[in-house]
């Protein structure tokens, strides 16, 4: 079996975020970036897969600029064997992104695409259910436990109600949940082994598909404030406070 | 222009994120069509009928949409979009799971988790778990939309009453099947939709004495979160985790026990209507957001916040 692993190169979890003064957009420079935190579980299965002998080879995939190389590099640290950078210096909405891995699934022929359920920069939540839909494939959405039974492949998913399970064709896309799996470190003589590995390298624009992005975004803005609470002395002045004057319980 | 809504329902009932998102679509056009597709829905349709704010219920009835696997629900969708200038879901598993799919199928950008409403073509989302808010304006001929449930008041029920028109199932692509749903027994609200939430952090120094935090949570019908530091540590399994990679929650009352307000915890609740913080650091983070915050050891504050509200005569549930 081969998996495919989308990547993503996003503002590091624990940053605080700042919007340029402009409001044009949130500002990306000198700030500490990372991979995608759902996108590690998706390499961290990947690899688990390949170890339990199921799997043969593990590529990964990324798009965006010269640096978004770097999360690829972690992922070959971690256990991919190759990597693909397709370039891009501009932001590509989802459907973009996703027709571009369309390509890249087309040629590369993965029996199973992972991705991470969400990107925790513009938060859309739709890349790997496009993917899925563009190939006619299935998907197993926000999954926090897969089991390969033969040609399909199982898959419990985090909803709302609790959990879902649902049995899915092979080949199918899988966009993973932060319970799917603990992600590991890469160890120092792996990340060097990696330096080593390939990474083939194309532009977004050779593909030769449409990724003119359809929504324009006028402005980013902080959200509204909170107003300024008071400090409380005792327990007691706490539960009156919600009960009597914040009436909430 | 005109509306499709996709409603989300259980086959017996209508899933009540779908009137937030129809109050939403309202904002966008008054003529709103509701697809029900399920499976001996018929109840649904009935109760959709009735909603004031609906013009006409689409009903699909066949054993392929009882499950709502997004490969057999998109292609219906897709057929019956044509007329519509948009298609309206709510932004929770349900939505996130099938309307990606319709989007692309459409060749259509869609727009998630939307918070407002500026235009038909012109809307408010926020991007990096609520720590900002961008504006966007949509191209597309056909928009595809995801409604944030909570920022939207729930259409009124009664009063309505809508046609309702029988449309066929399409031929499904037979590459998923529906196994089984495990709904959460727990005695406590699910954390999503909690009224009260109240979570512990680091400082609560072990799972064991998450019994503190549960306590109250009984006493007060509140889902039990936890921040990320706490679930790093072991104290507690990792569905209970508020933040940015965590759940997002937008609760009544929250209430952060021992938790020091990591940037990561913030975004994840920061949207609550009320925020309590108890900490014994009077310099943490958490205070910032709180609208009423006690500074103190919460091994002794909690044991007597249990005691204060076993003195009240009536608690909210």
């Amino acid at each position: 079996m081969k998996i495919l692993v989308a990547v993503k190169r996003v503002i590091d979890y624990n940053v605080q975020i700042r919007i340029k003064e402009d409001g044009s957009d949130v500002n990306t420079d000198n700030v500490k970036m990372s991979t995608n935190p759902p996108d590690d579980n998706a390499i961290e299965e990947a690899v688990k897969l390949k170890e339990t002998g199921k799997a043969k080879e593990i590529v990964a995939v990324t798009i965006g600029e010269e640096k978004a190389q770097e999360t690829v590099r972690k992922a070959l640290a971690v256990g991919a064997d190759r990597g693909i950078h397709i370039k891009s210096d501009s932001y590509i909405e989802p459907l973009g992104i996703a027709k571009i891995l369309k390509k890249i699934v087309e040629k590369e022929k993965p029996d199973l695409v992972f991705l991470g359920k969400q990107a925790i920069d513009d938060d859309c939540n739709q890349t790997g259910q496009m993917l899925a839909a563009m190939l006619s494939w299935p998907q197993g959405t926000f999954a926090s436990k897969i089991e390969q039974k033969d040609k399909v492949i199982e898959v419990t998913r985090e909803v709302d109600e609790g959990l879902e399970t649902i049995e899915i064709n092979l080949p199918a896309i899988i966009t993973c949940d932060l319970r799917l799996n603990e992600p590991r470190f890469a160890s120092l003589p792996n990340i060097m082994k990696a330096k080593k590995k390939p990474i083939e390298q194309l532009n977004a624009k050779d593909l030769g598909v449409d990724i003119l992005n359809r929504i324009k975004l006028l402005k980013v803005e902080e959200p509204p404030k909170r107003k300024g609470g008071i400090k409380v002395a005792s327990v007691a002045e706490l539960v009156s406070k919600l009960k009597n004057e914040a009436k909430v319980i | 222009m005109s509306i499709l809504l996709i409603a989300e329902h259980n086959n017996s009932n209508l899933k009540t994120f779908t009137l937030n998102a129809i109050t939403a679509a309202s904002q966008i056009d008054k003529e709103i069509h509701v697809l029900v597709a399920g499976n001996k829905s018929e109840d649904v349709t009935k109760e959709v009928a009735a909603i004031p704010l609906v013009k006409k219920v689409l009903h699909c009835d066949s054993s392929t949409y009882e499950n709502f696997l997004p490969e057999n629900l998109a292609p219906l969708i897709v057929k019956i979009s044509e007329s519509y200038s948009h298609i309206v879901a709510s932004a929770n598993t349900f939505g996130k799971n099938f309307m990606p799919r319709v989007s692309a199928l459409l060749d259509t950008s869609q727009i998630s988790d939307v918070i407002k409403i500026n235009s038909p073509d012109e809307f408010l989302r926020p991007i990096y778990a609520g720590n900002a808010f961008s504006t966007v304006k949509s191209s597309d001929k056909k928009k595809c939309i995801t409604i944030r449930p909570t920022s939207f008041d729930p259409a009124p029920t009664a009063g309505g009453s809508a046609s309702i028109e029988k449309i066929e199932p399409v031929k499904a692509p037979n590459i998923s099947k529906f196994i089984k749903r495990e709904e959460t027994t727990s005695e406590r609200p699910e954390l999503g939709t909690a009224r009260i939430v109240i979570s512990g952090g680091r400082g609560m120094q072990s799972g064991e004495n998450f019994k503190l935090i549960n306590a109250i949570a009984d006493k007060l019908n509140a889902a039990v979160g936890a921040s990320r530091a706490a679930v790093d540590a072991g104290y507690i399994s990792n569905d209970h985790q508020v933040g940015q990679t965590g759940k997002v929650v937008v609760p009544d009352l929250y209430i952060a026990v021992g938790i020091s307000g990591a940037i990561q915890h913030l975004a994840g609740m920061k949207e609550s209507k009320v925020i309590v913080a108890i900490n014994k650091d009077g310099e943490a983070p958490i205070f910032s957001v709180a609208d009423y915050g006690l500074e103190a050891d919460l091994f002794e504050a909690l044991p007597q916040f249990l005691d204060e509200l076993n003195k009240l005569n009536t608690i909210q549930k």
